[in-house]
């Protein structure tokens, strides 16, 4: 078994022609770039599909296509439940209720809605954690982008430039960076979208042969049921009890956690997704926005998850190498999706996976940093360094803030180099900081007592609660430290997946209830009319515009809900 | 924004296809090749599908529509 790939002149004529596209882009948008509105909100201009395709690619980053290919490996079927429970009912969500806060409130930003709707501390809270959120996950993209790069294309770097020893995976590290800042600086959010786009075409395509051929050899999906034990074939039939199933995790927690807070709490507030939606042309095409991601978001799982399903039942039959993780016993799932191509794809196909595979983190890069730039640009220097300074300024800053948004992932990236488990701890994250999030969302939105103070003690109470439950609790097996117990051991889970579940569920609850009752204490600051269009009871009901019926979002929202629920069935 | 972005996708995608589709016509007697692809030739699939998607996008992009108003 071969421990790297040799890529034809093809598979890298392929690669470089992708670049060259992406870089072209960036700068056939360069003309368009005159305010901050065209280079940090895309003009508010872009059609539903265009917005649609890039809100699932911009989640398309490291955690889709490795992460949950490994996922594939070690849950199987369970995994569907990050694409479907995890991720279509948020979608619907924000399509048909959301949106119109976001989109109407003329907000530039999820802080700045907070800010309109709340006050300055809740928006300050939300735009320093979703900052520093970005730059992280923006450099685990970057790091795991050099990390397989390495693998899969050996260049035998080992330069010494001026003291500093400059070996493969940096090599790996500032090309990507410096792709990425050339196309984000030449044409800013557009330009993160397009791109986007055509990588979403790129992953769906360049996946699909390793799928196909996968497949065959495995014996199609009777093949793969031969060989994999019987819980992990199914999604929802073995969550009686979180021993029965490969994720450790019962109905409950798979609902309440992952189905409602981890989810709502990603795909409603989490700024990366919600930005795609707000660059879009319209109301409509903005409410249109998560819906037509939604379709693709549903189908993913052939792509990711299939193949890991596949490398194991090959494995278990002795057809497959799995590589070990450095220095143990345990199988490397990361690793399951280069194993695939290497094994199945000649040359030519191979350099097309290889692109889309490049194409994934890059976009998972890219996404991050648009996401921060704005922010940073909107809520952090307009509102607390230089305030009321002329448009073309703040352009400028946006441009500067690219550069030091891909800088700071560097240094993440080399942060991150010291985690194992990229995926785990990116929902540690998202758990910590997320999930408190939508309670003040969901408070916010639908109750207009809602109070800024209520809201900000309501977010700070929800983060410090997922912090001490995960402190006093650890999954089987795992050691005290960033997997829990640093305040001693009150409660131990079966699965990290189900610690995670319930920390989200603990800090969303301490957040609801904080946000609640600090509401009935404190004074109502706001009237009515500021809370016009921000809250759901006053707000105008909006008319939607669609020139047919079946394009509506209410109608939209309904079949996309009914193909969930009938794959959820088929799947049971 | 001016740029649609249809043209470079379908633009990429055409080159894309036109490279494996030449790659799998030239590689079709190959045997040994696509031994690992349990003898498809999965270059020229991929190539074609490619081909039709690149060639789906450019004609349904604003560089069609654009000529068409103008005749």
């Amino acid at each position: 078994m071969h421990t790297s790939f040799s890529l034809g002149t093809i598979d890298w004529t392929i690669i470089l022609i992708y670049f060259i596209f992406v870089l072209g882009i960036g700068w056939a948008l360069k003309r368009y770039m005159k305010d901050s509105t065209a280079f940090l909100e895309a003009g508010r201009s872009l059609p539903a599909w265009v917005t649609g395709l890039a809100f699932i690619s911009a989640n398309l980053g490291a955690i889709e296509m490795i992460g949950m290919a490994a996922s594939g490996a070690k849950y199987g079927m369970m995994t569907i439940h990050f694409y479907w429970i995890g991720a279509i009912p948020a979608m619907i969500f924000l399509a048909i209720f959301m949106m119109p806060f976001y989109y109407g409130s003329k907000a530039r930003s999820v802080p700045e809605y907070l800010k309109l709707r709340f006050d300055e501390k809740t928006r300050g809270f939300n735009a320093f954690a979703f900052a520093i959120m970005t730059v992280f996950s923006s450099g685990i993209s970057m790091y795991a982008l050099a990390l397989l790069a390495q693998v899969i294309m050996p260049l035998q770097i080992d330069w010494n430039i001026m003291g500093i020893h400059i070996g493969e995976f940096d090599f790996y590290l500032m090309v990507s960076a410096v792709i990425v800042l050339v196309y984000m600086v030449l044409g800013g959010l557009t330009s993160a979208i397009y791109n986007e786009v055509l990588q979403f075409f790129l992953i769906v395509i360049g996946f699909a042969p390793l799928v196909f051929i996968g497949l065959k050899d495995i014996g199609g999906w009777e093949g793969i049921k031969a060989n994999l034990p019987e819980n992990m074939m199914h999604s929802w039939k073995f969550t009686g009890s979180a021993d029965a199933n490969p994720l450790g995790v019962e109905w409950f927690g798979v609902a309440m956690g992952l189905g409602f807070v981890l989810s709502f709490g990603y795909w409603c507030t989490n700024f990366l997704v919600v930005q795609r939606a707000m660059a879009a042309g319209s109301m409509s095409a903005a409410r249109k926005t998560p819906l037509i991601g939604a379709i693709p978001k549903m189908f993913l799982p052939a792509l990711v998850v299939i193949p890991g399903m596949i490398a194991l039942a090959l494995s278990n039959i002795g057809e497959l190498d799995i590589p070990l993780k450095a220095g143990t016993d345990i199988k490397d799932f990361d690793k399951v999706i280069p194993v695939l191509l290497m094994r199945y794809m000649p040359m030519g196909v191979l350099g097309l996976g290889i692109t889309a595979l490049m194409a994934s983190f890059m976009s998972g890069m890219a996404g991050n940093v648009s996401a921060f730039n704005t922010v940073f640009t909107y809520d952090i220097y307009q509102s607390y360094i230089r305030p009321k300074k002329s448009d073309k300024h703040y352009l400028k800053v946006g441009k500067w803030t690219t550069v030091v948004g891909v800088l700071a992932s560097i240094m993440t990236a080399y942060v991150a180099r010291s985690f194992n488990n990229v995926m785990d701890f990116l929902q540690l994250i998202f758990a910590f900081v997320n999930a408190p999030l939508f309670a003040a969302f969901l408070l916010g939105m639908f109750w207009k007592r809602t109070t800024g103070h209520a809201a900000f003690w309501g977010l700070i109470g929800g983060t410090i609660s997922a912090a001490v439950h995960h402190g006093f609790s650890l999954p089987v097996g795992g050691s005290i430290g960033i997997k829990g117990g640093f305040f001693g051991l009150v409660h131990t889970y079966p699965s990290e997946m189900a610690q995670n579940f319930w920390t989200a569920i603990y800090a969303f609850s301490t957040a609801l209830i904080l946000t609640f009752v600090i509401t009935l204490l404190t004074k109502k600051l706001k009237t009515d009319d500021d809370l016009k269009g921000l809250v759901y009871s006053l707000t105008p009901r909006i008319k939607d515009d669609s020139k047919y019926w079946y394009q509506k979002p209410g109608v939209l929202a309904v079949i996309i809900g009914a193909m969930a629920i009938v794959l959820s069935i088929i799947f049971w | 924004m001016g740029l649609d972005i249809k043209i470079p996708i379908g633009l990429m995608f055409s080159i894309f296809g036109l490279i494996l589709t030449i790659l799998g016509l030239v590689t079709s007697g190959d045997s040994a090749m696509y031994e690992q692809s349990l003898g498809y030739n999965i270059n020229l699939l991929s190539g074609v599908i490619m081909l039709l998607f690149g060639g789906f996008m450019l004609f349904t992009s604003s560089l069609f529509k654009k000529k068409k108003s103008e005749e």
